[in-house]
């Protein structure tokens, strides 16, 4: 019986139940979340993090949201009310929504009924994620729009730019695994993983996808479009109260939804890691969703690593980033897993794969080198240029002694 | 002067007569580079925060930390202050106000003249910088280490003479009292008193 079939057979109360077990450990994970990734930025920069609210500062998350929820609610005289009041209601609905495919356990037992723990499982599973994620641009896009100030539409620009770049290369990079799984359903895919994950088959995918999805998420150093130092807040700069608070949820329910997405596609879902098979019988089955937790979790681990260490990219890096490295990258590897798949599916002798592979990364390697010798005589030109100035220079005064007149003197005291 | 401001022709100069500097553009720094900044994150985790704690924790200050003020007393328990005022003109944020008056035989709190009759520093103002410490001539003012000053209301911030008076210490007697006997100001300033004589002990 396939997951499809199990969780078809759901009856209505079933479906009730799970959309809520979702729903709460939506929203329970990114209070956690928050609180932990304060404590581990914290911990990165050699201070202690929130401590002070409750045993290890646990419901500090909990004393921000009712702080933010009990404070005046503005809406600027210039904005468009009706968008503006819609704009964090889109960010906030479509981030749940994606975890309706996900597939957090094994076939389990709920209240005597057989079932997964997964909402739905939609044949084209891994698209519908991709879609609300695009429709959830809206939300900061039109945030951005409707505040009727400057730094938001900015913010509200970037984001969509960004978001649209992005997600070019993240479907590119999925394209690799739905040719291998042979499907785009998330339990298929999940399912397909059981011998080998997709994250060590298709490392290039992942390494991708694990790229673009910080990009799609707004974080750093990818976070263009709430730059704090250029732009206020971007697009929440006149969002305050509730309508904040639906931002700031929306945001960690997407790294959740992202990295789970992440853990499904390349980690093995719910799968225990390799040789701890035998612990997904445990707790009736229930023990493997402790598994797709933990993936989840150290994915979130890896966005607050990122945010402790990179600096944040200047826009036109980061666009060139998406568009002259990433997409085609990913649109050369796609090429590269159609050919292997085509190759191994119709039977062609192993030294013919192997013979292709290995002349692709030669290929790989040629073309890199010749990119390096472009760039060393690139600079070499320039070299040249600084030794002859063809602009005025400034008239030198007669104690030329006193001056450092060495070429390579590093600082600026003429001593 | 003019001659010297002419440019010079583009033949008259060579390019290491020019003193510039060296701007380091850095080669890449390749993968591992980047996993260097990773590991020194990563490795941070572990390392105990240098946080101070602070309402639990209070870290003592540096020896000479500019806290709160002190008027001082001379070891017989008399006031230093003499009501000059040249802390208050020395005060750049206009914290100080000082008002003056005579010393009399039944009213001696300091040695001479005259002594500080109001003494107000207003800590709203008051921005530590400590001109006023080195204003005054008979060191009667100072600045302790404390740094607790908070407060929630405008009048509670500025503090009166009673405030700022330093304690009775062993030897001490609360003035006013007339002077040592047989020592006038200069002795004082001297330093010839060491403690109260029983004789001063007049309330």
């Amino acid at each position: 019986m396939t997951t499809a079939e199990l969780i078809g057979a759901d009856s209505g109360g079933i479906i009730a139940i799970k959309a809520l077990l979702v729903f709460i450990f939506c929203v329970l994970l990114t209070l956690m979340s928050v609180w932990g990734e304060r404590r581990i930025v914290g911990r990165m920069q050699e201070r202690p993090g929130p401590n002070r609210v409750g045993p290890f500062g646990l419901i500090q998350a909990l004393a921000d949201g009712v702080k933010l929820a009990l404070k005046e609610d503005l809406i600027p005289a210039a904005a468009d009310k009706v968008v503006f009041v819609l704009a964090p209601i889109i960010s906030a609905t479509t981030c749940f929504m994606s975890f309706a495919v996900i597939p957090i356990t094994g076939e389990v037992t709920l209240f005597g009924h057989k079932t997964a723990m997964q909402l739905t499982d939609l044949p084209v599973g891994v698209l519908y994620v991709l879609a609300i994620a695009s429709v959830g641009v809206y939300g900061i896009v039109l945030a951005g729009w409707s505040s009727g100030s400057t730094y938001p539409l900015l913010g509200g620009l970037r984001s969509s730019a960004q978001v649209i770049s992005y997600e070019v290369a993240m479907g590119l990079s999925l394209v690799a695994v739905f040719i291998y799984a042979g499907s785009m359903s998330t339990s298929d895919i999940v399912a397909a993983q059981s011998t080998w994950w997709y994250g060590v088959v298709l490392f290039p995918s992942f390494a991708i996808y694990a790229i673009s999805m910080v990009g799609e998420t707004n974080r750093a150093p990818f976070d263009l479009a709430e730059a704090e130092g250029e732009l206020v807040g971007g697009f929440h700069t006149e969002y305050s109260s509730l309508k904040f608070a639906l931002f700031f949820l929306a945001e960690y329910v997407n790294i959740i939804a992202v990295s789970a997405l992440a853990t499904t596609l390349f980690l093995g879902g719910y799968h225990a890691p390799p040789g701890l098979g035998f612990t997904e019988s445990w707790l009736g089955g229930w023990f493997t969703a402790i598994w797709f937790f933990l993936k989840v979790l150290s994915f979130f681990f890896v966005f607050v690593w990122l945010r402790g260490t990179l600096p944040r990219l200047r826009y036109d890096q980061f666009m060139q980033f998406g568009w002259k490295i990433l997409i085609p990258v990913s649109i050369l590897w796609v090429l590269v897993v159609a050919t292997l798949r085509l190759m191994s599916l119709q039977g062609a002798p192993r030294t013919v794969v192997v013979g292709f592979a290995s002349f692709v990364v030669l290929l790989v390697m040629a073309v890199n080198l010749g990119f390096d010798n472009a760039k060393k005589k690139k600079l070499q030109a320039l070299e040249v240029e600084v030794s002859t100035p063809s602009f005025a220079v400034p008239t030198i005064p007669m104690s030329i002694s006193t001056i450092n007149v060495s070429k390579n003197g590093k600082g600026g005291d003429h001593v | 002067m003019s001659e010297q401001l002419e440019p010079l022709k583009k033949n008259e100069i060579s390019v290491n007569d020019v003193s510039y500097n060296h701007v380091e553009t850095g080669e890449s720094v390749g993968a591992l580079g980047h996993a260097k900044g990773f590991w020194v994150t990563f490795t941070k985790m572990f390392k105990k925060p240098l946080t101070v704690e602070y309402p639990e924790v209070k870290a003592p200050t540096q020896d000479r930390f500019h806290g709160r003020h002190q008027l001082n007393r001379h070891p017989d328990g008399l006031e230093k202050c003499i009501g000059c005022e040249l802390c208050a003109w020395a005060c750049p944020a206009d914290a100080i106000y000082v008002e003056g008056a005579n010393n009399t035989e039944e009213n001696q709190m300091s040695p001479g003249e005259r002594y500080g009759k109001v003494y107000q520093i207003n800590y709203l103002r008051c921005v530590f910088c400590g001109l006023c410490i080195e204003a005054c001539p008979t060191r009667a003012l100072t600045m302790t280490q404390e740094y607790e000053l908070a407060d929630d209301s405008r009048a509670k911030l500025i503090f009166e003479k009673e405030d700022l008076l330093a304690p009775l210490r062993q030897g001490m007697l609360m003035p006013p009292h007339p002077m040592y006997p047989g020592m006038d100001d200069s002795n004082y300033y001297k330093g010839d008193v060491k403690e109260a004589h029983p004789s001063q002990d007049v309330n």
